[in-house]
């Protein structure tokens, strides 16, 4: 390794594995070149360390220094007390060993701490890519730490194996995340992804923040991407090439699509229980049967046999005349969106679903649960069967939903299907991406299963203690996340990097970028043909 | 090493931890703080020239003033030749390190020196060799004096500092040694003042 290259900062001179290691600067160092989340090595005697940078301090060794400060418009008084008298600290919380001798040990959880005054360096680039691993045909390159031009890569078929999370208040830079990573995916997990695009910025084009028009997936990736609308016009004015118009049929709607719709709604929990009932009553074409009931004799007689409340009934009848208002909804349709999302899916494409102009809350909640039921269950049959059979198991598929909190609360997180999904549908190869600006309302049994958490700046204390429930080292990681830039930047932790990193996220939007993107695509795409060509 | 060019004085008084010398001629004092060394049989021993004085030859006869009608001092001199011989200089140096065969220690040698061995002014090159190490500091600063500490390792800092290829780069170095060695900034801040 280039001993020269790294930068020595200071010495160990206390600390625990539980707080920290506390470091004190060498006096040519200087304190405001230190940065918290940037990275440092600790040569200890047996191992090498891998820590990040968690807080800085000043510290003088005599109370008269800070009383009757020197005169340090001297140069040489400054220099001789720089280091000694007056010092700087850093606060480091060690993360890794990576192996005694070099390259030799891959990186390993940190178990204990370095000895005293064991050499503290800036960590150099060849020490970030043996921990963060190199960009390969598994590792996606998201950004690169602060201050470094290493590329930090994301291990993606690990990443699709559980459940992530997006988190970042709003104009963080959660949508143009979201978009490297989905690229990312569909050129490196070996996953499909469904995205339920609420404000259609995935499939065609997007906007930047700037008002800049910036392209999406369908753009950079025609072949490997079909965009399915719910709304036809806002799509074709758009000039977006669609694959397919969605349209949902009323018999598809079932009772436990209106358990999530219970809020926006408006309705009581008796009113949900009276859907069952209606279900029962009236089968299949339970919802446009109980809107058409106008007749009083006849409503009479409905509520009589199902021992319905007339008030409930009423409250039940109003929500659900607000569904039958939603112009995708129709009484039969012409094709089964599920089919063909999962005929779209089965062919290795993406799917997107643009939702137009229907922006709003309940056709999103009724839209994506409606059709993730149907997935899961399809999922779940077919996993079960090649499990049976040991025939070839479903592609792994991986599901993208924003406004996450609304399906992912305490209230309905254990009835609903996103909830299912969070916590057990990793075993029928089906995982979520949740994006959500307020993670403190998603449930914290769903918080705790997501595996990789990514996340641009939050402000909001309950937010901040949401996402890093039960990481180790939060207090320090606090300090990380309140601190990151309000754009661009993103804290990742969890299951797909060994270790938390602050990065800044790779650019996006501009002509180079697109290249870069396409480029990742096209030499994996030669490799395989010619694969092909060689062996037929 | 040194020349006899180099010879100083003659040690009249000896312990372990300091000498005192006499200097061949009056007046010829090696400066405060700078570097001399004598030698024993088997060790150079190293000195800090911490105090230094001329007094009268013999304890309880004084010098009266003489130059009521000289032009100049040196007047007074060459008309009372035999004051030369009846004044003496000597000073006294802080044993700071030694060296036994090839190899330099910065600490006290195992005995004192003898009565009557030479002492030598440093060569700058000794100088230099000597102040690669600055654990002597330690020396000087934990003993009682005539002359305050402050003062003398000001001294011998300058001295040294001279010798050295970057005076500023060993000002430095000693600058934060000390700052680590006195607990006490007014004891560093005077130090330091005196180093400029």
């Amino acid at each position: 390794m280039n001993e020269q290259a790294r930068q020595r900062l200071g010495i160990v001179v206390t600390g625990s594995l539980e707080e920290g290691i506390d470091v004190k600067l060498d006096g040519v160092v200087s304190v405001e070149d230190m940065a918290v989340g940037r990275y440092v090595t600790i040569e200890g005697q047996k191992q090498r360390f891998f820590g990040m940078i968690t807080d800085v301090s000043l510290g003088v060794t005599d109370p008269h220094l800070t009383l009757t400060p020197p005169d340090v418009s001297d140069p040489f008084i400054a220099e001789v007390l720089a280091g000694t008298s007056t010092y700087g600290s850093l606060h480091v919380a060690p993360y890794l060993t990576i192996g005694g001798s070099g390259l030799a040990g891959g990186p390993m959880p940190v178990k204990t701490v370095p000895s005293h005054y064991s050499v503290v360096n800036q960590a150099s680039q060849e020490d970030v890519e043996l921990v963060f691993g190199k960009e390969d045909k598994d590792r996606y390159y998201i950004g690169t730490p602060l201050d470094m031009e290493t590329k930090i890569c994301l291990n993606l078929p690990e990443l699709v194996k559980r459940s992530n999370g997006i988190f970042g208040k709003s104009g963080t830079g959660k949508t143009f995340l979201t978009r490297i990573l989905l690229i990312g995916m569909l050129q490196k997990s070996a996953a499909v992804n469904l995205i339920f695009d609420m404000h259609s910025e995935y499939g065609w084009a997007g906007t930047s923040e700037g008002g800049r028009m910036v392209k999406s997936l369908k753009q950079l990736f025609p072949s490997k991407v079909a965009v399915f609308t719910l709304d036809e016009e806002s799509s074709k004015r758009r000039k977006v090439s669609t694959d397919f118009v969605v349209r949902i049929g009323y018999d598809e709607i079932e009772p436990e699509d209106m358990v999530l719709l219970r809020e926006t709604l408006n309705l009581t929990d008796l009113a949900i229980e009276a859907t069952y009932q209606l279900r029962r009553r009236f089968s299949k074409d339970w919802i446009q049967t109980t809107i058409n009931l106008k007749d009083a004799e006849e409503i009479k007689k409905v509520l009589d046999d199902t021992r319905i409340h007339e008030s409930t009934f009423q409250s039940l009848q109003r929500g659900l005349a607000t569904i039958g208002r939603l112009p995708f909804l129709v009484p039969h349709p012409p094709d089964n969106p599920v089919k063909r999302i999962l005929e779209d899916l089965d062919r290795g494409l993406n799917v997107v679903l643009e939702f137009g102009r229907y922006t709003d809350i309940t056709a999103y909640i009724l839209v994506a649960n409606l059709l993730t039921r149907r997935i899961y269950a399809q999922y779940r049959d077919r996993m079960e069967k090649a499990m049976g059979e040991d025939t070839a198991k479903p592609t792994p598929l991986v599901i993208t939903i924003e406004e996450a909190h609304k399906f992912l609360n305490p209230e309905v997180a254990s009835q609903t299907i996103f909830g299912t999904i969070a916590r057990e549908m990793r075993k029928y190869n089906v995982t979520l991406l949740v994006i959500d600006q307020r993670p403190s309302g998603i449930d914290s049994e769903v918080m705790s299963q997501l595996g990789t958490k990514i996340t641009c700046l939050l402000d909001n204390e309950r937010d901040i203690d949401s996402v890093l429930a039960g990481v180790s080292g939060k207090s320090e990681l606090k300090s990380v996340l309140a601190r990151l830039e309000s754009r661009q930047q993103a804290l990742i932790f969890g299951h797909a990097v060994p270790m938390p990193i602050v990065i800044r996220t790779r650019e996006y939007g501009s002509a180079k970028s697109y290249k870069e993107f396409a480029g990742e695509a096209g030499v994996k795409g030669k490799a395989e043909k010619d694969i092909e060509e060689l062996w037929g | 090493m040194s020349g006899e060019s180099n010879r100083l004085a003659e040690i009249i008084e000896s312990s372990t931890t300091s000498f005192t010398a006499q200097c061949y001629e009056l007046y010829d004092l090696p400066p405060l703080g700078s570097l001399v060394k004598t030698k024993d049989v088997s060790v150079e021993i190293y000195g800090i020239v911490s105090n230094a004085s001329t007094t009268s030859l013999e304890p309880g006869r004084r010098p009266i003033a003489r130059g009521k009608d000289a032009a100049t001092e040196e007047d007074i001199y060459k008309s009372s030749p035999q004051l030369t011989k009846l004044l003496r200089s000597e000073f006294s140096a802080l044993v700071v390190g030694h060296r036994g065969g090839d190899k330099l220690y910065h600490f006290l040698p195992p005995g004192p020196a003898r009565i009557h061995a030479f002492v030598y002014a440093c060569t700058p090159e000794e100088v230099k060799e000597f102040g690669r190490s600055l654990d002597f500091l330690n020396i000087l600063v934990s003993t009682r004096l005539p002359v305050s500490v402050e003062e003398l390792v000001a001294a011998t800092l300058r001295q040294m500092a001279q010798a050295q290829e970057d005076p500023h780069v060993f000002l430095v170095a000693a600058g934060k040694e000390l700052a680590v060695l006195l607990p006490d900034f007014n004891q560093l801040k005077a130090i330091l003042g005196r180093l400029k």
